[in-house]
């Protein structure tokens, strides 16, 4: 039998802020020199192909155009700053209508696509209650046979729904996918406590509300992640169901100015710089991505360790 | 297939209950309350908050979902908006055969499986790598950090990453620019056709690989330690260990998803192709989805468009069946379940 002769040797070098020691198991030995290297490297070259796309185009977006000439392009090194481009595309005309189209879809598709979500995830999370399987199978079939494009454009466009706001909330309202990881975590809270609120008379929509919703914040978080982020990058829907282009959201727009090259208009200001044309590119991209940006570290502390996990592990 | 799903449904509280407020009993396991004796009008009086509540979402599942399963009928007919469905003619199976009889849709049909075929290949193993190298990480903090950069990007939309794309690797992006300032000769990744399922196969993976390695990051949390140690104490060295300790640990997830994939053979990223059609040419980009797009939404051939759409339809259900029947013989446990 071999015995444990190595003992894990504490490994100096710079610690990572706010990390604990690292624990490397007893019997695994420590990686050879040439494995390290070449782990960091594939890590350091990951981390890059994210983060440096995202580094050029913000940076460029606060470039003058004399650094954007001398750059060829992209900026990679820091030169002269200007705001010149997000003022130019903040103060009216076609990016700031799509972006405040952007913002009342996602606020109020993401409150609206949350409530329904909770109320059938409780509604379904007691197996036994009265038509729980029929329900449930309703929500079920859809998830392995989707209708098909015609003929969901065809009942919107029968409903009198094209060129409305409403085409792009309603149509993807709900997830089932969502519905039924919402409904995990309700079936998973300690049933003893729900049915002692019963007994002291609690109605169900009382014990949502004041029992269930509290415990369940974290993945309530996420699942309202997953709606907001799926308003606010929704661009198919928008080419298939809005023609008028002053509804377009930031999406669409996006496309037409940096994918299809259309020039990036803007009121400029009396003794402003004109921002390079490069630069409003990036800038509209930028804010594409800030929201995102934004939410995402609140966020994403919960991926990890509860939902998405337990219901993917299956 | 009774009980669709359960394993999803069973598997969550586990996890929450783990991931939560300390340690819990499986909630899953327990028989569901049977009530023996309530009438239905008493199970009703009952359980009618709760069927309240589910009430909007079925509404619009209802007419969202289940109306338009049902509008596939003009599949059937020589529709016009004009007319409506209930006044169009009935062509029986016309459209079916004139979409079997079309080369383009056959076009459309290779790309598809073709794209599914290279994703698989190409895409399908780096999460499971980038999991298996994360997972070998020692400190937290590292870990955590690199895990939120690198599934960052799945959360920015189709036209982003395309945008983005386009900027480093298109005629006029950062490659090139680096390329000619360098006095090598520029190349436009961007339009070129012979390459196309490169750039699609890189893009998916910059958008989406670090999202898949979560799954895997989860398995590899659940393997037990002790069966490393009993390996190693046996003599097995770090690869002998990934080879019969990690890799079976990762099996049924990696089945799981080779399942739901292969379920999913005939969608393939319809907004970013949509995106790159104009750039590339239908010829490399025409899927099944933009088939339908272009010939029913865009020339207004609806009735033909729907057929397509239908055939999709039917085909990725019998192909997500299938592949789950498949999965129940190599005794996997697959998306659902028989009880």
């Amino acid at each position: 039998m071999t015995t444990i002769e190595k003992l894990p040797k504490k490994t100096g070098g710079l610690r990572w802020p706010g990390s604990e020691a690292p624990t490397r198991a007893a019997w695994e030995e420590e990686p050879s020199k040439a494995i390290k290297a070449a782990k960091s490297a594939t890590l350091i070259i990951v981390v890059l192909a994210v983060l440096l796309p995202l580094y050029t185009i913000v940076l460029t977006s606060i470039s003058t155009q004399s650094t954007i000439t001398n750059a060829g392009g992209l900026v990679l090194i820091p030169g002269e700053i200007s705001w010149d481009a997000y003022r130019q595309i903040f103060t009216g005309g076609v990016v700031t209508r799509a972006i405040m189209v952007s913002v009342g879809i996602t606020a109020v598709g993401t409150v609206l696509s949350l409530v329904v979500s909770v109320l059938c995830a409780y509604g379904l999370s007691r197996p036994g209650t009265l038509a729980h399987t029929p329900l449930l199978f309703v929500l079920l079939i859809t998830m392995f046979f989707a209708a098909g494009m015609i003929p969901s454009y065809l009942l919107v466009s029968g409903l009198g729904m094209i060129d409305s706001y409403a085409a792009l909330i309603l149509p993807s309202c709900i997830s089932v996918f969502n519905i039924i990881i919402l409904r995990g975590f309700f079936m998973g809270i300690d049933q003893g406590i729900l049915d002692s609120a019963r007994i002291d008379g609690a109605s169900e929509w009382r014990i949502l509300g004041q029992i269930v919703m509290p415990m369940s914040k974290a993945v309530t978080a996420v699942i309202a992640l997953f709606y907001g982020v799926g308003y606010w990058n929704a661009f198919f829907n928008a080419i298939l169901y809005i023609n008028d282009s002053s509804k377009n959201p930031l999406q669409v727009v996006l496309r037409s100015y940096v994918l299809q090259g259309v020039s990036v208009p803007g009121q400029i200001a009396v003794g402003q710089g004109v921002a390079a044309s490069l630069a409003l590119q990036m800038a509209v991209i930028v804010v594409a991505m800030v929201p995102i940006l934004f939410v995402y570290p609140f966020v994403q502390k919960h991926f990890t360790k509860g939902v998405m996990i337990g219901a993917v592990k299956g | 297939m009774t009980t669709t799903l359960t394993k999803v449904g069973d598997a969550a509280p586990e996890a929450a209950a783990s991931g939560g407020s300390g340690p819990k009993t499986r909630r899953g396991k327990d028989k569901p309350e049977v009530r023996i004796g309530l009438g239905l009008k008493a199970r009703f009086r009952r359980d009618k908050s709760l069927i309240f509540m589910t009430l909007p979402a079925v509404l619009l599942l209802g007419l969202f979902a289940y109306v338009p399963i049902m509008g596939n009928i003009v599949a059937f007919q020589d529709y016009s908006p004009f007319v409506g469905i209930a006044n169009s003619p009935w062509v029986g199976l016309d459209n079916f055969a004139r979409v079997l009889s079309d080369a383009n849709f056959w076009v459309a049909v290779k790309n598809t499986l073709v794209i599914t075929a290279f994703q698989l290949i190409f895409f399908f193993p780096i999460p499971i790598i980038l999991a298996i190298l994360l997972n070998s990480l020692v400190r937290p903090a590292l870990r955590a950090t690199i895990q939120a950069i690198v599934y960052l990007p799945h959360f920015f939309s189709w036209v982003l990453v395309v945008a983005v794309f386009q900027q480093i690797l298109g005629g006029a992006g950062l490659l090139n620019q680096q390329l000619l300032a360098n006095g090598w000769q520029g190349m436009d990744i961007m339009t070129n056709p012979d390459t196309f399922l490169f750039l699609i196969t890189s893009q998916s993976i910059w958008k989406d690989a670090g999202w898949g390695m979560i799954v895997f990051l989860a398995a590899l949390n659940a393997i037990d330690p002790s069966q490393y140690e009993a390996a190693a104490v046996d003599g097995a060295g770090r690869w002998k260990r990934m080879w019969h300790v990690t890799l079976p640990g990762l099996r049924p997830v990696i089945i799981l998803l080779l399942i739901l994939r292969l379920g999913d053979s005939l969608s393939v990223g319809f907004e970013q192709l949509i995106l790159q059609r104009d750039a590339v040419g239908a010829g490399a980009s025409e899927v099944l989805d933009t088939f339908v797009y272009f010939t029913g939404v865009q020339n207004g051939d609806w009735s033909y468009a729907a057929a397509a759409g239908l055939i999709k339809g039917v085909v990725s259900l019998a192909l997500i069946l299938g592949a789950n029947k498949v999965a129940h013989l190599f005794g996997e446990a697959g998306v659902y379940s028989k009880k």
